[in-house]
């Protein structure tokens, strides 16, 4: 099952969000994760990217059952966890975790510093007592904090710091993977930059696997070796970070690179030539970019474009490019 | 002709002088904007650029004279505008020149539009106030801001309520209640920040065309660098509240001799192959009520040696670009 050493693989997974309507005639559904299929190798970091509500988010969470899927599967080292009981789900969940977006959001304001960062490994019983307070030094200063950080609260450092706590946190169970989402979009440049760095380096001294969620193209292809781009809920295109960038196939994706700033004013970006804002009507069938594509054709109004390898493991979903 | 060639042709629009403001709190005085000079010539876009907390929102609504009072407090300076003094005004005056000579634009149109009156109704508010059209005519004027913002269906829209459009929308929205009154100085602050990248593009792209068939100045304050080289013209940056470099955009861009701005730079991940660490700028920014003697920059500094300690003075590098660094011709 497991031939080629992925440590995370999701099979068309999905996630719907149905209103409750009073009106019975309000059944359609909202499609935030509408089948997405990836795999990612050990040590391998894969970046999803994608605007507001293509719902990489929602993936994110729904991966590591922190939503609860609605069909599809996820297999974490060959096996498919969404079939485990709460019981086995809670003992695989040290090798699996999160940071978060919102270094304000994330952190329980009330629990002091050494309280957030040791209570994983309190409760999954990793470390205990003594044990557990140096290991919550450690993980302190690995992350480039100071152990008497362990007595203040959250509200007593800047959004870097609390980013940092986050990620000491998220590695304080020894985990495998690690689903980061929008880890330094909500922090300025030149932290963010630190933080990038703190991500690279943990990974190679923990030989950690990524799923790296962000809007921002220049960290996604700084830190991936793949990229994912999503778009409405699907996976639009996968390539090999260079390879994406480098031969952009799909539509979207191509606007997507198009729209980043070049940082050198006597380069200005092309025009950006969507059609109008993304308010594709919810079509049951059919590729859910063709009101905005402008290679449009008949049978994408009706057929749904299928992942297909372009060749070099670069996938892509489009009537026009296939 | 270089930007440089044509302002020296031209009186500034706007001129900042040594514009301080402090905010007096009960834990201390937080000196968020200290000694900042800069002008706006007509017809331009300036960029002010920094990371937070460097003071730049407290600038544009310095302009505007929005701060509250208390606890802030405009403390020195002087801010003239075609000429005219406008920290002398009275209210009443300045009333008069908020959205019709001078217009602001804010980060988040959602917060910033009121969700209770329609978009048209918010529209003609200030095209009534200050331009003395009926009702009928002030609508009209609306649905054709509407349409100058390409928003579809703007005989539509204008009744719309801010929730019903789409966050691209509503900040053209805002940009067509900003220019009801053609303003001959448009402060946009942090325009395009809570929109997607493609939208960003097309909304920068729109206040561009606009900005030049109407001959309007923008300032642009951002912390986006890559917002500000797609459209700036010139760039001030700031740091810790004061102006660290100044200059055209090219000169900043290119030849920038701030270490400062250096860093700023190159922090942002290159599309190229380059790999390996990214090169940061160590610590964090200082606490504003605990400030570093001498230049605020440098604790944090690459270049620092002691008599950056002494004092923060400010250098020109070449005609209309500034550096505060005494290293200035060693960077970077």
């Amino acid at each position: 099952m497991n031939k080629n050493n992925f440590l995370l693989q999701t099979r068309d997974l999905k996630k719907y969000f149905y209103k409750e309507g009073f009106f019975s005639s309000d059944k359609k559904p909202i499609r935030a994760v509408d089948g997405i299929s990836f795999s990612i190798r050990k040590g391998e970091t894969l970046g999803l990217v994608g605007e507001s509500g293509c719902g990489k988010t929602t993936a994110g969470k729904s991966i590591l059952r922190l939503i609860e899927p609605t069909s599809g599967q996820i297999f974490f080292e060959g096996q498919d966890i969404l079939l485990l009981n709460r019981k086995a789900m809670r003992k695989l969940r040290p090798r699996m975790q999160f940071i978060f977006q919102d270094p304000y959001e994330s952190l329980n304001p009330r629990m002091k510093v050494g309280e957030i960062v040791g209570e994983g490994p309190e409760v999954h019983r990793l470390a205990l007592g003594k044990e557990k307070i140096q290991k919550v030094s450690d993980l302190l200063e690995k992350v480039g904090l100071h152990p008497l950080d362990a007595q203040r609260y959250p509200h007593e450092f800047s959004g870097g710091q609390r980013q940092r706590i986050g990620i000491a946190r998220a590695v304080a169970l020894n985990p495998e993977l690690i689903i980061a989402d929008e880890p330094v979009s909500a922090l300025d440049v030149s932290i963010q930059a630190q933080i990038l760095n703190l991500l690279m380096d943990l990974r190679d001294q923990l030989g950690l696997t990524y799923l790296f969620i962000s809007h921002d193209l220049r960290v996604v292809k700084y830190i991936s070796d793949r990229i994912a781009v999503m778009y409405m809920g699907k996976i639009v295109e996968m390539a090999n970070s260079e390879d994406l960038f480098k031969r952009p196939l799909h539509p979207y994706t191509r606007v997507l690179l198009k729209a980043i700033p070049k940082l050198d004013p006597k380069k200005k970006r092309g025009k950006a030539f969507l059609q109008d804002e993304h308010r594709p009507l919810p079509s049951d069938q059919g590729c859910l970019f063709q009101s905005q594509c402008p290679h449009s054709r008949e049978n994408c109004k009706t057929e749904d474009p299928q992942l297909l390898d372009e060749g070099e493991d670069h996938l892509v979903a489009c009537h026009f490019v296939s | 002709m270089s930007q440089i060639k044509q302002n020296s042709l031209k009186n500034p629009l706007l001129e900042v002088r040594s514009l301080s403001t402090h905010f007096f709190t009960e834990e201390g005085v937080v000196r968020a904007v200290e000694n900042v000079s800069f002008e706006i010539y007509p017809g331009e876009i300036l960029g002010l650029v920094g990371e937070s907390g460097c003071g730049k929102s407290v600038t544009g609504l310095s302009l505007l004279k929005l701060i509250p009072i208390p606890p802030g407090r405009i403390v020195n300076g002087d801010i003239l505008f075609d000429g005219r003094s406008l920290l002398n005004l009275e209210e009443k005056e300045m009333e008069k020149v908020r959205g019709n000579d001078i217009a602001m634009i804010f980060q988040e149109p959602m917060t910033s539009l009121n969700p209770v009156f329609t978009i048209g109704d918010q529209i003609m508010e200030a095209i009534i106030l200050h331009q003395r059209l009926n009702k009928t005519e002030a609508r009209k004027r609306a649905i054709d801001m509407l349409d100058r913002v390409k928003i579809p269906s703007p005989e539509k829209r204008v009744d719309s309520y801010p929730h019903q459009l789409s966050g691209g929308m509503r900040q053209r929205a805002m940009i067509a209640m900003a220019l009801s009154c053609q303003p001959k100085l448009l402060i946009a602050d942090e325009p395009t920040t809570a929109l997607d990248v493609t939208i960003q593009a097309q909304v920068l792209q729109l206040l561009k065309e606009i900005q030049s068939e109407m001959g309007m100045s923008v300032m642009l304050i951002t912390h986006d660098l890559g917002v500000v080289s797609e459209i700036a013209d010139r760039v001030a940056v700031m740091y810790a509240g004061r102006i660290f470099e100044y200059g055209p955009i090219e000169a900043i861009f290119g030849e920038m001799r701030n270490p400062y701005t250096r860093g700023l730079m190159h922090s942002i991940p290159q599309l190229t192959e380059r790999k390996g660490r990214l090169n940061t700028i160590p610590g964090q920014v200082p606490d504003p009520m605990n400030l570093p003697v001498g230049c605020k920059f440098h604790p944090r500094c690459y270049m620092m040696i002691e008599d950056c300690k002494k004092g923060e003075p400010i250098f020109q590098v070449d005609g209309d670009h500034f550096s505060r660094c005494i290293r200035w011709k060693e960077c970077c």
